[in-house]
């Protein structure tokens, strides 16, 4: 039974984080600076919700009570969402939109190839169905990062800007609680320490090519893994959850 | 059994003749999206894979098995998902890559294994008008999650690019 709330809780997590990043990328619709970028930011959003979508219905699958994707994304409060600090960050300018895509996706990249290991099924599946998206998202957001931090003097000083509001919320990716160490044990889940290297590795590459500077020393918020939000989070909830709340069972 | 056996082999092949909302040239058999069908005890259960996670065209592809299934008196049927194994460009055969390439779709060129598509300078893509290799990206993504926006340097024309995947 409490491993099963491990599962419950780790499956949680990757569908929020998901989910937010998707209402995120979302709320660009209709804003793009360029059309190709609108429609970029939106098909990232429609892969992220529905990855969401397959880890909501598993962890539904994992509660057996009855609940549908629905009663997670649209029913829940604040403090009951898990996902990662840094997805629930606010777009800003283009170029922080897309570092924060980048911050991400690198994570993503090395995380899912790890975790389509798992001895858990349906979760080796949604994960080896994710990351073959998440690596297209990773080269479309590295080469932006590149030709940002790389390019006018303006563009520069906008992506410096974005590192600046971005990379205390980096750390919270990688830390671990009881669930992700009871999951490690039974081949479950993914001990992120191996991917931290990994993730650095990759984002001082990029940054390299970028000539943009990679932070040492800073501190680093953290609290996903028990529900803890920015600010910014109680105004996602409002905005992605007041038709479902004003409108009960709504269906599209 | 031998009759069960042969109205299941037979509805496979005409749910298998449905076509995608999206790309109305190829069946969701030739794009691999229709996984199986098959008796299970009396209801027919029918498997399908979306071809990216967030696929708009699932939800129309399953009302679409729906009719099929009840045009032929079959009331008890579910349609269900699997992720797994992981949808591929690498299932389309040769004949569905031509059909793309008549409809106006320049057809995935590589196999999802090469790791050449990983890279961040695209390649040259063939034009599906003029078969001018002399092509430019225009946008990453295009109109559908499966497709990307080129143009041929060539004939002036845009085109779409079923992407690797």
């Amino acid at each position: 039974m409490e491993n099963n709330n491990h599962l419950l809780e780790y499956c949680l997590r990757l569908a929020d984080t998901s989910l937010i990043l998707g209402q995120r990328l979302g709320e660009w619709c209709g804003h793009g600076p360029i059309l190709e970028e609108d429609i970029a930011l939106t098909n990232i959003a429609l892969d992220c919700i529905g990855q969401a979508r397959g880890f909501y219905t598993y962890v539904a699958e994992v509660e057996g009570i009855n609940k549908t994707e629905d009663d997670y994304a649209y029913l829940r409060d604040e403090r009951e969402f898990r996902n990662l600090l840094i997805v629930e960050q606010a777009n800003g300018d283009f170029g922080q939109t897309i570092l924060r895509q980048f911050f991400v996706s690198v994570f993503q990249f090395y995380f899912f190839a790890e975790l389509k290991n798992s001895k858990d099924k349906t979760i080796a599946a949604l994960t080896e169905k994710s990351l073959k998206e998440v690596t297209y998202h990773l080269r479309h957001s590295s080469a932006w990062v590149i030709r940002l931090g790389d390019g006018t003097e303006e563009s520069k000083r906008r992506m410096m800007n974005a590192v600046d509001e971005l990379w205390s919320y980096t750390g919270d990716m990688f830390d671990m609680d009881a669930t992700d160490e009871a999951l490690i044990k039974e081949g479950i889940a993914v001990d992120t320490k191996k991917i931290k290297p990994l993730w650095e590795a990759k984002v001082k590459e990029v940054f390299a090519e970028a000539t943009l500077v990679v932070p040492e020393n800073i501190f680093m918020m953290s609290g996903s893994r028990e529900g803890k939000h920015t600010e910014y989070f109680g105004y996602i909830l409002a905005e992605m959850q007041s038709l479902h709340r004003s409108h009960p069972g709504a269906q599209w | 059994m031998v009759a069960v056996q042969s109205s299941i082999s037979n509805l496979k092949s005409l749910i298998g003749e449905i076509t995608d909302p999206e790309v109305p040239v190829i069946t969701i058999a030739e794009l691999g999206i229709l996984r199986e069908v098959k008796d299970e005890n009396g209801k027919i259960v029918v498997t399908i894979t979306p071809t990216y996670s967030g696929c708009p065209a699932m939800k129309a592809i399953e009302n679409e098995i729906a009719e099929v299934l009840k045009a032929n008196s079959i009331e008890s049927f579910e349609v269900k998902y699997t992720y797994s194994p992981a949808w591929t460009t690498d299932w389309l055969n040769d004949n569905a890559k031509e059909k793309l390439r008549a409809y106006g779709i320049a057809p995935p060129e590589k196999t999802s294994s090469d790791k050449s598509v990983l890279s961040i300078h695209a390649k040259e893509k063939t034009c599906p008008r003029c078969k001018s290799t002399n092509t430019e990206m225009i946008s990453a993504f295009g109109s559908t999650a499966c497709k990307a926006l080129y143009r041929c340097k060539n004939c002036r024309e845009p085109f779409d690019y079923f992407k690797c995947h």
